[in-house]
């Protein structure tokens, strides 16, 4: 089944919250901090300019609590008396012209004391520095298994390794957006977003307003990753705020450079491990320390954090196992939400020792895999037994089969004796996702969904999941439509507006085809269980019966309800951090083909296998399509993007100088799944999103290892970052001997 | 056309006429208004997109006298007696193939692609010289990794070849 909004997008017809027509509103906008630690000491208003046009507000004219409410409320809405980063939001403006608002903007002067800031996280922190209890450490978790001491004094190999990653900006391809508008004593919100219930929460709790006066509608989103889960609860605060004050409508879109420069991006990690090895490679002790920049305020980095540590031993089997993980304060714009949400940057440090661990013991990176994969039966770091019925070195070989790897090998060192000015080589990586809420997530979020009968007999689906480009409205739709029997133009996806839609939980952690899909099917039966129809009717019979029922009952709604419920069998242990994590994992097996040119120093990628197992495949062009675009961001983190800081600010906040992949930098990605459905997911899915995020960076890092013999430990890994590790004298001396070489 | 007063004053409006998607018409505009804020806030064609404003990401591509350019960045005047065609003038039939090859996904990038799909459709020497891949670099898209892309234009050559 194609794409159902396709043809809308493909022809513009779609309409995003900047295209909604709109009749007498203003333009919002923010005036920012200029400084990443201070005590505001003035706000100077410039006198070029008439401000009794504009509305104007500040921290102020927040009715309720000052606080943007997500886990901890430490977060304000407007900045009162003290910044903690560069681009916090200090005054808000509106004015009907949207040229006379940027100038206004531009003439706000916000005088700040400077304070003491921390801008590198990787560093204890100093006592001036401490703004967060007293370390600065926003979350400390540590997963405990066996004696890992005792292990690395007994292993006859320890090998260490330290890797970092650096952030990465969303770069949906819509900006952020919203419009605030009163409807009677209604503030209504639409724009672009993830989750409408998030939003709900945070105007609620700052704006001291009961639900009943607030409705919250998604407008169709232009891209997500991540970027659009808490961020949007902000600028909706502020399009509402400059809304109550003027009473008039309210729009705010960023443009892409204070999108960038602004909003939140993917939490910068470093990962140290020290790893105890038999001499035949087996795992005998991983010993891993993680620390995240958090940035500001605490926002969403403790489950950021937790995500990435549970998954920071990889898909391997070991039986000690320590890891350490802090989320650290710094006084940079929060960072948040990122497709993987903590698990590609421990996933990349691992993957990536694991082939320092391989060329330590002289084996080829594949074999070391091969015998420390996960077999059923064998356990996670948390404790987690794994018994899923995948076997994961099968999925390995698939890959390796898929990608030529072995005469690829053999090719590239001939390639490599011969050429002066590049080199080849293959990588591989293998790893896992967990997929939905981690730990009883899913139990506290007691996700709850409709599917309505209307009067026609058509059905609808009632979901606070959205649509943000990765299917929910066809994969929705095909679900509903398998389990009544009608035809995919029966079913009718309710718009996500919180007036209309139960709260079926956020649109995030690759939960919403396998979780809340599995909650269309439910809620299905109990429709059908509503009208009274066995479970064999189809088609014409379904919607009769939904017509009858509207006739006996006039005016009355039809509706069948599902509520989450836990998989049998699944437990976890939030003090301890030990059991089972996640309902189920996603598989993959990735291998990528680099060359690096010797000259300029870039790696390109040329080929790329992506391998993964991921419960049934309910849609294969929309799955493909997930895989490849999760990839190539992700081949874009290990190698081009780079944000740039000065002073605590992002100084590259443009497309021109912020580089995301082109299609010309980019291979045809291979893709292939192996399929295990998974019984409790949407007809046997498992999440997928997110996992080709965490493989790709340590795959390619592997590739240009083998290809140039240097040990990358750093991403992205730019021509400047590889010339700086590359060993010159070798290269010279091969080139020298090898001059007559193509 | 009266070029030099107006060009004196910046912020005194102009009377732009140029052909839109194959019908003349006429607007008062600023010399610094941009092409694609005329035609998204005043002509209400919000088919058009804006990705980032500075020329990079391709998404307000539209054809300005049968050529792709990037709307952000062309000032108003600039069109003067020009035709200018949007993606609101694609023939939806023609879109078919990327439909089916996955060319859409959160729909942001995508008019700008499908006009520069069209464009290399119509265009099919230039294969000769460059590449898909080449032709659709000034496209930027987040969401497909560009196969999805690239497999509908290939099949769009193929269908009418």
């Amino acid at each position: 089944v194609d794409r159902l909004e396709g043809l809308a997008k493909l022809t513009g017809r779609e309409r995003y919250v900047d295209d909604l027509p709109l009749a007498d509103f203003l333009w919002g906008a923010t005036v920012r901090s200029p400084a990443p630690r201070g005590r505001i000491t003035d706000v100077k208003l410039g006198p070029a300019v008439d401000w009794s046009q504009f509305t104007i507000v500040d921290h102020r004219d927040v009715p309720g609590p000052n606080v943007i409410a997500l886990i901890e409320n430490d977060q304000p809405v407007l900045a009162a008396g003290t910044v903690r980063h560069v681009h916090e939001p200090v005054l808000l403006l509106a004015h009907h012209d949207r040229e006379a608002l940027r100038r206004a903007v531009a003439s706000v002067t916000v005088a700040v004391a400077p304070e003491p800031a921390v801008l590198d996280f990787r560093l204890p922190p100093a006592p001036e520095v401490i703004q967060y209890g007293s370390d600065n450490v926003l979350k400390h978790l540590s997963i405990s298994k066996g004696d890992v001491e005792r292990a690395l004094a007994a292993a006859p190999i320890v090998v260490e390794g330290t890797y970092e990653t650096g952030a990465q900006e969303h770069v949906y391809l819509e900006p952020q957006g919203m419009i605030a508008q009163l409807e009677g004593g209604v503030l209504v919100l639409r724009g672009s977003m993830q989750c409408p219930y998030y939003v709900l929460k945070a105007l609620r709790v700052a704006l001291a307003r009961d639900e009943s006066q607030l409705r919250v509608v998604q407008t169709p989103t232009g891209g997500g990753f991540g970027g659009k889960e808490e961020y949007p609860s902000t600028i909706a605060l502020h399009a509402a705020l400059l809304s109550l004050k003027s009473g008039k409508t309210v729009k705010m879109v960023y443009d892409r450079s204070e999108d960038m420069a602004a909003t939140t991006k993917r939490h910068p990690a470093l990962v140290r491990h020290r790893t105890g090895v038999a001499t035949d490679g087996r795992l005998l002790a991983q010993d891993i320390a993680v620390i995240m920049d958090g940035g500001a305020y605490v926002t969403l980095s403790p489950v950021v954090l937790s995500r990435g540590i549970i998954h920071a031993a990889g898909p391997y089997a070991c039986d000690h196992v320590r890891i350490d993980g802090r989320a650290m304060l710094t006084n940079a714009v929060p960072f948040g939400a990122f497709r993987g949400f903590g698990a590609p940057q421990t996933h990349f440090a691992n993957e990536r020792h694991m082939d320092r661990i391989a060329a330590r013991l002289g084996l080829d990176p594949a074999e070391l895999r091969r015998r420390n994969l996960l077999r059923d039966g064998q356990s996670t770091a948390t404790g987690q037994v794994i018994r899923d019925g995948t076997d994961r070195v099968a999925l390995l070989d698939r890959a390796l089969s898929l990608a030529d790897y072995g005469a690829k090998r053999a090719a590239h060192a001939i390639h490599n004796a011969a050429s002066v000015t590049t080199r080849r080589g293959i990588g591989i990586a293998t790893f896992h996702h967990g997929a939905g809420f981690t730990g009883s997530g899913e139990v506290v979020l007691a996700s709850r969904l409709h599917v309505a009968g209307l009067p026609d007999g058509r059905v609808e689906v009632r979901s606070a999941n959205i649509e943000m480009g990765q299917g929910t409205l066809t994969v929705f739709t095909a679900l509903a439509a398998a389990r009544l029997g009608l035809e995919p133009s029966d079913i009718v996806i309710a718009e996500a507006d919180t007036w209309r839609v139960p709260n079926s939980g956020p649109t995030v952690a690759s939960r919403t085809a396998m979780i809340v899909g599995r909650l269309v099917e439910l809620a299905c039966d109990a429709l059908r269980a509503r009208v009274g129809l066995d479970a064999g009717a189809t088609g014409t019979a379904v919607r009769a019966a939904v017509r009858r029922w509207h006739e006996r009952h006039p005016g009355e709604e039809l509706v069948g309800e599902a509520v989450y419920q836990r998989p049998p069998g699944i437990s976890w242990d939030e003090t301890t951090y030990r059991g089972d994590a996640y309902a189920t994992f996603g598989w993959g097996a990735y291998v990528a083909e680099v060359q690096v040119d010797l000259r300029t120093w870039q790696t390109h990628v040329t080929d790329f296998v992506a391998l993964q197992e991921v419960g049934h495949v309910l849609n294969e062009c929309l799955a493909r399509g997930q895989i490849q675009g999760g990839v190539a961001q992700a081949i874009g983190w290990a190698l081009l993007e780079e944000c740039r800081w000065q002073d605590g600010a992002m100084a590259n906040a443009q497309l021109t100088n912020y580089i995301i992949p082109t299609s010309d930098d980019l291979p045809p990605i291979r893709v292939a799944f192996v399929e295990n459905p998974y019984p409790f997911g949407a007809d046997g899915a498992k999440g997928l999103g997110e996992l080709p995020m965490d493989g790709p960076a340590a795959a390619i890092l592997n590739a240009v290892a083998a290809a140039t013999g240097a040990d990358p430990c750093v991403i992205p890994l730019t021509p400047e970052r590889l010339m700086g590790i590359a060993d010159w004298g070798s290269r010279i001396a091969d080139s020298k001997s090898e001059g007559t070489a193509p | 056309v009266s070029g030099q007063s107006t060009i004196r004053n910046p912020q005194s409006a102009i009377s732009i006429t140029f052909s839109l998607n194959g019908s003349p018409i006429s607007v008062e505009a600023q010399l610094t208004d941009r092409l694609l804020d005329t035609l998204r806030y005043r002509l209400g064609l919000t088919g058009t997109k804006e990705g980032c404003g500075e020329g990079e990401c391709g998404a307000c591509t539209v054809y300005l006298d049968g050529l792709p350019v990037n709307s952000c960045l062309v000032p108003i005047y600039q069109v003067r007696g020009c035709r200018v065609e949007t993606v609101e003038s694609l023939d939806p039939a023609t879109l078919q193939p990327l439909l089916a090859s996955g060319a859409t996904q959160c729909g942001a990038c995508t008019p700008g692609v499908a006009m520069t799909a069209c464009w290399i459709r119509e265009h099919r020497e230039l294969l000769t010289t460059h590449s898909i891949r080449e032709l659709l670099a000034g496209n930027l898209c987040r969401c497909t990794g560009y196969d999805g892309i690239v497999d509908g234009i290939q099949a769009s050559l193929e269908t009418d070849a």
